[in-house]
């Protein structure tokens, strides 16, 4: 009894300290950021990963999941007769729910786990501590245009999911079930308001920031965990980890927001 | 107060009661050591000794769960982040496995300290990276990736990168294991010549005796977490330390005198 409660113990503290180092370097790097010098090269570069390269991704799913959304939206819209919602009904879960929620997977899977591989290599062939040797702060050098990128990054890739979803959707109600034209951008227009396109870019921002910093600090952090001394096994372990960690993050986040909010 | 190894009237590194865990093994015990300035001192050991972890703890990377060290006046284990970085503006470090950043060439590892930390133009710092490329004989790989060099390569890229500064203080983990003679012949004249022209302070790690005898001023000998012996390399020949014997003549470990009880303990009996 007391070797279960205490094992209980040591794994709810296991995660306090997990959940504190990863707010802590947070901090720590909105910190560093503050002081110049400012470099915007660096931001732009990983822009370019996290943003560019996850593009081709993003359109693609973006256009299969509007599409599909167009097509369960019709059947259920047919059998009640009304099926000039189906506008509405497309644009308010791409724009709220599924193009934030469906962006942030993305890029959790696109450039997150290979941002934990890179550092969790960096750490444990000692670039870090090099780095750190030389008097140039990891976390400002290496996180800071990481964060930031992400910061930017998602809620843009989250625009085009938008767009290329509601286009999806036009596409098949339109183009390839004649739904009237006029209806489905009308009934767009007339649903969707600016407190909805609001929280949906919200909400991409605080994903992309969630997603950026979980993948960072699985991978900065993981000497201080059982996969540290455990070589290129333990990056694919903290790369898995992150990949979990940040997806569960971004699912329970949105329930959040949208019971709080 | 412990008997201190050390010589020098104002040591550049003078470690004191030092202590380290990985917890819960202890790795460094009551180590006690002063670097003299402007010469070059070799930590010799076993391997496992803790030569790395003492090289850790003085480059700040590893707390230690008690004592100090003072580096060039500082005692880093107790200093501010803004105190530690201003030491170590002034050493520079070539790990045991090179270290080299991997997403950049072996120019731009060079040139990063020079970029961060002062404000010369982009000819002078083309011009300084190739002078320290030349001075380990690198010239050659200068837009080669960290994954296109060979071990040595990638030790003496190291090096390069760690005196494009010019620090006062130079740490070596280990610089010619793996290196061809001739190589390793060229790297213990590189650090004598550092020494000489620019009084650098160098600590080198390595088990090589022939390049312990030809570069040290000092020797600190290390053996399970302690520092053994500290004394200049006559009087590490001399000492009648049977481990220091023992390594100096590369002897086995040990003798097993006990046949039957080694036996037993290698199945675990
Ligand atoms: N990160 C770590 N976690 C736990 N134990 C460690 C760690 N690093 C080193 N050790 C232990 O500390 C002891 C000393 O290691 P260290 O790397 O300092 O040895 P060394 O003298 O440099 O050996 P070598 O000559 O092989 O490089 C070893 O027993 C090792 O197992
Ligand atoms: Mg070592």
């Amino acid at each position: 009894m007391r070797a279960a409660l205490e094992k209980l113990g040591a794994v709810v503290l296991g995660w306090l300290e997990h959940t504190g180092r990863t707010f802590n370097l947070l901090l720590l790097v909105t910190v560093e950021l503050l002081q110049p010098p400012y470099r915007f090269y660096p931001v732009v570069r990983q822009m370019y990963f996290i943003g560019a390269r996850s593009l081709t991704l993003i359109v693609v799913s973006g256009l299969t999941i509007g599409m599909v959304l167009g097509l369960q939206f019709y059947n259920i819209l047919q059998r009640f007769g009304s099926v000039d919602l189906l506008g509405a009904g497309v644009s308010l879960s791409v724009i709220r729910e599924l193009g934030p929620v469906m962006t942030a997977l993305m890029v959790v899977g696109r450039a997150g786990s290979s941002i934990t591989a890179e550092l969790g290599i960096m750490r444990i062939t000692e670039q870090i501590d090099a780095m750190d040797c030389m008097a140039i702060s990891p976390s400002k050098y290496l996180i800071g245009p990481k964060l930031l990128a992400g910061l930017l990054s998602v809620p843009l890739l989250t625009m085009v999911f938008d767009f290329v979803a509601l286009f999806g959707g036009y596409f098949v109600g339109v183009v390839m079930f004649g739904v009237a034209e006029g209806s489905y951008v009308n009934g767009m227009i007339d649903t969707v308001e600016w407190s909805d396109v609001r929280i949906g870019l919200e909400k991409s921002l605080i994903f992309g920031l969630l997603v950026t910093l979980i993948c960072c600090a699985e991978g900065f952090y993981m000497h201080l965990t059982k996969a540290g001394s455990q070589g290129a096994e333990g990056v694919s372990s903290v790369t898995t980890d992150a990949v979990v960690l940040s997806s569960i993050a971004v699912l329970y986040s949105d329930f959040l927001i949208e019971a709080l909010f | 107060m412990t008997s201190v190894a050390g010589t020098a009237a104002s040591p550049a590194i003078s470690i004191r009661n030092l202590f380290v865990d990985y917890f819960p093994r202890r790795i460094l015990t009551d180590v006690n050591l002063d670097i003299p300035a402007s010469q070059i001192t070799v930590i010799m050991g076993q391997s496992g000794a803790g030569k790395t972890t003492l090289l850790r703890c003085m480059l700040g990377l590893k707390k230690p769960s008690s004592g100090s060290v003072h580096i060039l006046g500082t005692d880093i284990v107790r200093a501010s982040r803004r105190e530690l970085n201003a030491v170590r503006k002034q050493m520079g470090v070539a790990f045991q496995g090179g270290a080299l950043f991997s997403s950049m060439s072996v120019a731009e590892n060079i040139q990063l300290a020079l970029r961060e930390h002062t404000s010369l133009d982009e000819k002078t710092i083309q011009i300084m990276t190739r002078i320290k490329l030349d001075m380990v004989n690198m010239l050659a790989a200068e837009n080669l990736m960290p994954s296109e060099l060979s071990g040595g390569m990638t030790k003496r890229a190291a090096l390069a990168r760690a005196i494009v500064m010019d620090p006062k203080l130079l740490f070596f983990d280990e610089p010619s294991a793996g290196l061809d003679p001739s190589t390793a012949a060229e790297l213990d004249q590189l650090m004598i010549t550092l020494k000489t022209t620019l009084r650098m302070t160098i600590i080198v790690v390595t088990h090589e005796l022939d390049s312990i005898f030809k570069i040290a001023d000092h020797i600190a000998v290390m053996a399970n977490g302690r520092v053994i012996e500290f004394g200049t390399p006559q009087q590490i020949i001399a000492s009648a330390n049977p481990e220091i014997q023992g390594m100096l003549n590369r002897k086995p470990r040990e003798n097993i005198v006990d046949t039957d009880a080694h036996l037993r303990r290698l199945v675990g009996g």
